[in-house]
C-alpha cells in the first residue's frame, strides 16, 4: 500500500445472526481524494461505514490511520480520530437550534459557560460559505429535510476533520444544491480532506470523484481509478453474475396483456400526499419509480390505508370503496408488504406460522381463531412453493434471513388471496438468489391474474417486472409509461425533469 | 432579537395564565387570600416538591422516566432520623443521604442504560426497594430532635406590613430557588445541560453527533436521585421526623408538574422555570382545597385532571407539528 | 406437541415445587398439614390459595397488559375504588335506592373497574400517553376517588351475603378459588378460542407492524386495559369482603408490584410479546407462597418488598439481553484468562 493513505482498513469482517455482511473487505483512503464507495443495496456500504464510525464493531480485520493502527469503540472515538459523518437519513436533532445542531457537544465557551452570542455568529458565518441564509436561532425542524441536509454537512465540516463521510447525502437535495454540494467537496479536498462518497447516482460518481471501490454482497471486488473505468464496466462490476442470472430471464411481464382495470384513484391525498389519481390494471405489474422521497411508498400507504385517506376517491372494480384502515384493504382484498421489513413487516416473537396466518386471521376477523391443523398447513404449504429455509414452521421468524424473512411476508399476503399486491423494496437487503426468486414469484402472480404494485430503487428490476411504469417526482406522478418508452435513459429523464410530463 | 412565540411554549403560557386565574380567583372567593402570605406559603410548603420537580425535569427531558422519587425522598426522611436519632452530627447525616440518593440514581441510570431495561420498570423496582428499606429501618414514624435541623426548620425571614399581615419565608426555601437557579444555568449553559436536551431530542443522533450519551443518561438519573434526597432532607426540616409511607404518590406531583410547565414527555423539551411554575399551580389548587374545607384528596383529583388537560395539549401540538411538516 | 421441558410453564412450576418443598422442610412438614373443620379444609396450602386468589386474578389482567408491551400501576388504586363503592352501597351509605342489594353492589364495583380500564385505555390506545404516566394518574388520582366516595372514612359493613366472597366454601374449598379459576377459564376462552391472543402478541410485539396486518391496535389494546381494570376490581371486592370493609389508604397498596412480580416469574417478556396466563397464575401462588413463609418467619410486611423488588431485579436482568451477553463476555474472558 502507498505511504501516503490517510485510511487503511484491511480484512475487515462482520457477521448478524444469519447473514455475513461484510467479508474479507479492503478500503483505503489518501488524503486529498475524493473516493465513491459503491455497490447495490445489501452490498455492504453501510456496514462498512458503521465499522468505520464505530456504530458497530467488527468482528476481525484492522484500521489503521497514517500508518498506525486505532481502534474505534464508538461515534465519539471515531470524532476524536477525525473521522466525521454526514448520513442519509438526517441524523440531528430537530428539538435544538440550527446552531445548537452545529455546536452541540463541542460548544465554545467564554468562562466556562456556554458562550451563545459566539455559536450562532460562527453558524451565521459557517452557513454562509454554504449559501444558506437561515435564521440559525431558529428550531430545527422548521427547515425542509435538504436545509436539514446542509445543517448536518456543515457540522460534520466544521469538525476539523481529516476524514469526511458522506453517506447518501444527496438523495434529498435538488440539482443547484447537489452543485453546491460538490463545490464544497472540491474546496475540502483542495484543504487535504479525504472524503468518502456513497451514492447510488452514478452521474454523480464521474461527475467529481477520484478513485472508486465496488462491493458486491459483502466481498471486495476491487478498486479503480474513476477515469480509468468506463461506465458499463463500472455498473458489471457492482451487479456482477447476477446481472448473468437475471438477464435470461426475458422481461416476459412486459410482453403480457394488461386485463381490465381493477383499481383507480382520483385526486386521492393522505397528509403526505395529495391529488393522486391512476388506474392499475389485472395482469399486470405497476411500477412506481422516483428518488428517495419522491412519494413511491406514500402512494402505497395511500391504497393500502395504513395512511388515512383524507381527499379524492377511490375505486375498485368501479365501485366507490372507502378504505380507513388497513382491515378495510385486506377486506377490499389488497394487500401490502412495507419497505421496512423490521419496523413495519415482521413480527419477530413469533413463530413463521403465526406470521404468515395473521392477516388471513385478521381478515376472518379475530372471534374465531384459525384451527392449529389449518394454520399449520398453510404455513407448511408456504414454504413449500415459496423455497423458505427453515427446519419448521413453529421457528421464529426473528431467526430468519432477510430473504427468507421477506418471503414469509410475501406469504401472509398471498394467504390472504388478494387481487392488488403492493410491494414496497421488497427485495431491499437480502440476497440475489432470494431477490430473483421473488422477482419470478411476482411475475408469475401477474400472469395468473393478479394486479401487482411493484417499487424498487433498482432500475434494473424495475425495468425488468414492469410493464407499466409510473414515475414520481416531488410527490406528483409526473409520467405513465408504456412497451418501449419503460427504458432507463427515459425514466432517468423523467425523475430528472427533462423528460416530457405527464403521458 | 425578537422572540418568536413556539408552540412548546404554550403550554407553559397557559399554565402562567391558569396560575394568575387561580391566584385571582381565590382572592377574589376569600378572605385573606389574596396577600403576600399566600404566595409565600405556597414557597414554604412545597421547597420539597419544588426540588424534586427540578430533578424530575431533567429525566424527562431525556425522554425517560423516574418514578422512585418519592420512595428516595421517604428514604432519606428515614434514614436522616434514624441516624440523627443515633447521635450523628448533622454535617455528616446531610451529606451522607445525598450521596446515598444520588448513587441510587447512578445505579437506576447505569441498569437503564446498560442493561436497556426499561425507565419505568427500572425505576419502579428502584421505588419499591426504597420503600422496603424505609421498613427495614422503622415503621414507625421517627422524630427528629437535631439542633440544627430544628434551626433550619424554623429560621425564617419576618415581615411586618401595615395591613397586619405577618408573611414569612423560611431560610430553607432559598435551598430549593437555588436549585431551580443552578439547574437552569445547567441546561442552558452547560455542554452537559444541551447534551440533555439532544439525547431526548433523538438519542440515535445525538450517540452520532458523538454526545456520550451513557453519562448523560447515568447523569440525570444521579441528578434525579441527588433532588430527591434534597427534597427529602428539605421535607425533615419541614415535618421535623421521618416515616417510611411518607409522601405516596409525590412522583406524580413532580411528573405533572414538569408537564404543566411544558416539558414534552417523549423528550427534548423543557425548563425548570415551568416545573417551578407546575409545582406552584398545584399548591394554590392546595390552598384552596384547604380555604373551601374540602377533603385533601380533592387536591389529587384535581391536579391529575389538569394534567390530563395538559397532556391533551401536547398531545394536540404534536398531532399539529407532523401535519406542518408533511405538508 | 412441544415438550415438557420446552414449555413456558415449566421453569414457574418448578420454582413453585422447589419453594414449597423449601417450606415444607423448614417447617417439618406442617406447612402441607390439611385438617378438615365443619367439612371445610384448612391449612396452610388453603390459606396460600385463597390469599394468593387476588393476586392470581390481577396476574390474569397485568399478563396481558404486559403482553402488548404497556403497564398498569392502576390496579391498586382500581381495587381501593371497587372495594369504597361496593362496601359504601351495601353499607347504604350511597345509593340508597339499591337498599344495600349485595348483587348490585357488585355489578357497580365492577362496572366502575371497567371505567377505570376505559380510561385507561384512552390516555394509552387513544391519545397514545406512555403506559406508564397514563396509570400513573389513575393510580394517584384513584385512591383520591375511591377516599371521595367513601368520604375519607373506613367504611365497615355487616353483610354476610358480601363476606362469602372471600370467606365462602364450596365443596370444601375457599370460594375466591372459584373466582379464580373461572376468570382463569374466561381468559383461556378468550385468548385460546378466540384470535384474541394473537392479537395481544403481534401488538406487544411489534404494533406497527401488526396494524399493517389488519390488526385493530386500538381497539384491543382497549379492550385489554377494561380487562385488567374488569380483574382489579374483582381482586378489590376480594379483599375489601376479606376484611369486612374498605379501607381506602391501604387497599391493594402496591400491589401493583406483585402483580408484575407475578407475571415476571411467569416468564412472561416485561416489554412484550409471547405470554402465558397459567405461567403467571403459577407466578401468583410463587408470590404468596414466598410472602406466607417471610410472614412465618415473623418479618414485618412492608419489608417484604425489598426481596421482591429484588426478585424483580433479578428476573428483569435475566430476560434483558443487553445484560446476558455482559455477562457472557465477562465468564469467556475469566475463561480465556484462565487458560492463558
Amino acid at each position: 500500500m502507498d505511504q501516503n493513505n490517510l485510511l487503511v482498513m484491511e480484512h475487515i469482517n462482520k457477521r448478524f445472526p444469519g447473514v455475513v455482511a461484510l467479508k474479507d473487505v479492503h478500503f483505503s483512503l489518501k488524503a486529498g481524494e475524493i473516493h465513491a464507495l459503491l455497490g447495490e443495496n445489501g452490498a455492504g456500504k453501510s456496514t462498512l461505514i458503521k465499522v468505520l464510525t464505530g456504530v458497530e464493531h467488527m468482528d476481525e480485520g484492522t484500521v489503521a490511520m497514517n500508518g498506525s493502527h486505532i481502534s474505534i469503540k464508538s461515534p465519539l472515538e471515531a470524532q476524536k480520530h477525525g473521522i466525521s459523518t454526514v448520513y442519509q437519513e438526517v441524523n440531528l436533532c430537530p428539538h435544538l437550534t440550527v446552531a445548537e445542531n452545529i455546536y452541540v457537544g463541542r460548544e465554545p465557551l467564554k468562562f466556562g459557560r456556554i458562550d451563545w452570542k459566539e455559536i450562532n455568529r460562527r453558524s451565521r458565518e459557517l452557513l454562509k460559505g454554504f449559501d444558506l441564509d437561515i435564521d440559525v436561532t431558529k428550531q430545527l425542524d422548521n427547515y425542509s429535510v435538504a436545509i436539514q441536509q446542509m445543517i448536518a454537512i456543515a457540522r460534520a465540516v466544521d469538525v476539523k476533520a481529516k476524514i469526511l463521510i458522506l453517506d447518501e447525502p444527496t438523495s434529498s437535495l435538488s440539482n443547484t444544491e447537489v452543485s453546491k454540494l460538490f463545490d464544497i467537496m472540491n474546496m475540502l479536498k483542495k484543504q487535504g480532506l479525504g472524503i468518502v462518497f456513497v451514492t447510488h447516482f452514478l452521474d454523480q460518481v464521474y461527475e467529481v470523484t477520484d478513485r472508486i471501490t465496488v462491493l458486491r454482497n459483502g466481498e471486495y471486488v476491487g478498486t479503480y481509478h474513476t477515469a480509468k473505468l468506463p461506465k458499463v464496466e463500472l455498473i458489471g462490476k457492482m451487479i456482477g453474475k447476477e446481472y448473468e442470472a437475471l438477464a435470461n430471464d426475458s422481461r416476459s411481464a412486459v410482453e403480457s396483456n394488461a386485463g381490465e382495470e381493477y383499481l383507480r384513484l382520483e385526486e386521492a391525498g393522505t397528509d403526505n400526499i395529495s391529488g393522486v389519481s391512476f388506474c392499475l390494471r389485472r395482469g399486470q405489474v405497476s411500477g412506481f419509480s422516483g428518488l428517495l422521497g419522491s412519494g413511491r411508498s406514500e402512494i402505497a400507504k395511500l391504497i393500502f390505508g395504513a395512511d388515512k385517506m383524507n381527499s379524492g376517491k377511490l375505486f375498485v372494480e368501479n365501485k366507490e370503496v372507502h378504505i380507513k384502515d388497513p382491515l378495510d384493504a385486506i377486506r377490499s382484498d389488497i394487500a401490502f408488504c412495507s419497505e421496512n421489513r423490521k419496523k413495519e413487516g415482521i413480527i419477530g416473537e413469533l413463530t413463521i406460522r403465526e406470521n404468515i396466518i395473521i392477516a388471513l386471521q385478521a381478515k376472518r376477523g379475530l372471534r374465531k381463531a384459525i384451527r392449529y391443523s389449518e394454520a399449520q398447513k398453510l404455513a407448511d404449504h408456504f414454504i413449500k412453493e415459496l423455497g423458505i429455509k427453515t427446519p419448521s414452521a413453529d421457528q421464529k421468524i426473528k431467526n430468519l434471513s432477510g430473504g427468507n424473512q421477506q418471503k414469509v411476508l410475501l406469504a401472509r399476503w398471498l394467504a390472504t388471496d388478494p387481487k392488488l399486491l403492493i410491494l414496497d423494496e421488497p427485495t431491499r437487503g437480502i440476497d440475489i438468489g432470494a431477490k430473483a426468486e421473488i422477482q419470478k414469484i411476482v411475475m408469475k402472480l401477474a400472469k395468473d391474474g393478479m394486479s401487482c404494485v411493484f417499487i424498487s430503487s433498482e432500475m434494473e428490476e424495475m425495468l425488468r417486472c414492469c410493464s407499466r411504469m409510473f414515475v414520481l417526482r416531488d410527490k406528483e406522478i409526473v409520467a405513465e409509461l408504456t412497451g418501449d418508452k419503460i427504458n432507463e435513459a427515459y425514466i432517468m429523464n423523467c425523475i430528472a425533469g427533462e423528460g416530457e410530463s405527464k403521458s | 432579537m425578537k422572540k418568536k412565540l413556539k408552540i412548546n411554549n404554550i403550554s407553559l403560557l397557559i399554565a402562567i395564565v391558569l396560575l394568575v386565574i387561580m391566584y385571582v380567583a381565590g382572592a377574589n372567593m376569600y378572605d385573606r387570600f389574596g396577600s403576600i402570605s399566600t404566595i409565600l406559603n405556597l414557597f414554604n410548603d412545597n421547597a420539597y416538591l419544588i426540588v424534586v420537580a427540578v430533578g424530575m425535569t431533567f429525566v424527562l427531558l431525556t425522554g425517560g422516566i423516574d418514578i422512585s422519587v418519592a420512595s428516595t425522598l421517604a428514604f432519606t426522611g428515614v434514614f436522616s432520623a434514624f441516624l440523627l436519632e443515633k447521635g450523628w452530627s448533622a454535617a455528616v447525616v446531610i451529606p451522607l443521604v445525598l450521596l446515598v440518593g444520588t448513587l441510587v440514581g447512578c445505579i437506576q441510570g447505569y441498569a437503564i442504560h446498560e442493561f436497556n431495561i426499561a425507565p419505568f420498570l427500572v425505576t419502579l423496582v428502584g421505588q419499591f426497594f426504597m420503600r422496603g428499606m424505609c421498613a427495614v429501618i422503622s415503621t414507625v414514624s421517627i422524630p427528629i430532635n437535631n439542633e440544627f435541623f430544628k434551626n433550619a426548620a424554623l429560621k425564617k425571614i419576618s415581615f411586618v406590613l401595615q395591613s397586619g399581615g405577618r408573611p414569612k419565608l423560611y431560610y430553607y426555601v432559598f435551598v430549593a430557588l437555588f436549585a431551580v437557579l443552578f439547574a437552569w444555568y445547567v441546561l442552558k449553559f452547560t455542554r452537559f445541560g444541551r447534551a440533555v436536551y439532544a439525547v431526548g431530542s433523538n438519542e440515535q443522533s445525538a450517540q452520532y453527533m458523538g454526545l456520550n450519551v451513557r453519562a448523560v443518561k447515568i447523569g440525570v438519573y444521579g441528578i434525579s436521585g441527588f433532588c430527591a434526597a434534597l427534597g427529602g432532607v428539605l421535607f425533615s426540616f419541614y415535618t421535623l421526623a421521618g416515616y417510611s409511607l411518607q409522601n405516596m404518590g409525590l412522583e406524580l406531583d413532580a411528573i405533572s408538574s414538569a408537564v404543566i410547565g411544558g416539558t414534552l414527555l417523549t423528550g427534548g423539551v423543557g425548563t425548570v422555570i415551568g416545573s417551578l411554575v407546575g409545582v406552584l399551580i398545584q399548591g394554590i389548587i392546595q390552598t384552596i382545597v384547604t380555604y373551601q374545607n374540602l377533603n385533601t384528596w380533592w387536591t389529587k383529583v384535581t391536579f391529575a385532571g389538569i394534567l390530563c388537560f395538559f397532556i391533551l395539549i401536547q398531545r394536540f401540538a404534536a398531532v399539529r407539528a407532523e401535519k406542518k411538516k408533511n405538508s | 406437541m412441544k415438550k415438557l421441558k420446552d414449555r413456558m410453564e415449566f421453569r414457574p412450576l418448578l420454582s413453585l415445587i422447589i419453594i414449597l418443598l423449601i417450606c415444607g422442610i423448614l417447617s417439618g412438614g406442617s406447612f402441607f398439614k390439611i385438617s378438615v373443620v365443619e367439612g371445610h379444609l384448612y391449612g396452610r396450602l388453603l390459606d396460600i390459595l385463597r390469599n394468593g386468589s387476588k393476586y392470581m386474578i390481577l396476574a390474569i389482567g397485568m399478563t396481558m397488559v404486559l403482553a402488548t408491551g404497556g403497564t398498569d400501576i392502576s390496579v391498586g388504586s382500581v381495587m381501593a375504588i371497587s372495594g369504597a363503592l361496593a362496601c359504601s352501597i351495601v353499607d347504604q351509605r350511597i345509593l340508597m335506592g339499591l337498599n344495600g342489594n349485595v348483587f348490585a353492589a357488585i355489578i357497580l364495583a365492577l362496572g366502575a373497574g371497567a371505567l377505570c380500564g376505559a380510561w385507561n385505555g384512552f390516555l394509552v390506545a387513544k391519545l397514545k400517553v406512555q403506559p406508564i404516566v397514563a396509570t400513573l394518574i389513575l393510580m394517584t388520582a384513584g385512591r383520591g376517588i375511591a377516599q371521595l366516595i367513601a368520604d375519607g372514612k373506613i367504611v365497615t359493613i355487616t353483610s354476610d351475603a358480601y363476606y362469602y366472597i372471600s370467606g365462602g366454601y364450596i365443596l370444601g374449598l375457599p370460594f375466591p378459588m372459584y373466582i379464580a379459576a373461572f376468570m382463569l377459564i374466561l381468559s383461556l376462552i378468550m385468548t385460546k378460542k378466540t384470535a384474541f391472543g394473537l392479537a395481544v402478541e403481534s401488538i406487544g410485539v411489534n404494533s406497527e407492524s401488526a396494524r399493517l396486518a389488519g390488526i385493530k391496535v386500538e381497539r384491543n389494546l382497549w379492550m385489554i386495559y377494561v380487562f385488567c381494570g374488569v380483574c382489579a376490581a374483582l381482586a378489590g371486592l376480594i379483599e375489601s369482603a376479606g376484611i369486612k370493609g374498605a379501607d381506602c389508604n391501604n387497599c391493594g397498596l402496591m400491589i401493583e408490584m406483585d402483580g408484575i412480580l407475578a407475571v415476571a416469574i411467569g416468564g412472561t417478556s416485561l416489554s412484550g410479546g409471547r405470554f402465558s396466563l397459567i405461567s403467571s397464575i403459577i407466578g401468583a401462588l410463587v408470590v404468596q407462597t414466598i410472602t406466607t413463609m417471610i410472614l412465618a418467619f415473623g418479618v414485618a410486611p412492608e419489608v417484604i418488598r425489598v426481596f421482591k423488588a429484588l426478585i424483580v431485579i433479578v428476573v428483569c436482568l435475566a430476560q434483558s439481553p443487553a445484560f446476558m451477553a455482559k455477562m457472557k463476555g465477562l465468564f469467556d474472558k475469566k475463561r480465556m484468562v484462565a487458560q492463558g
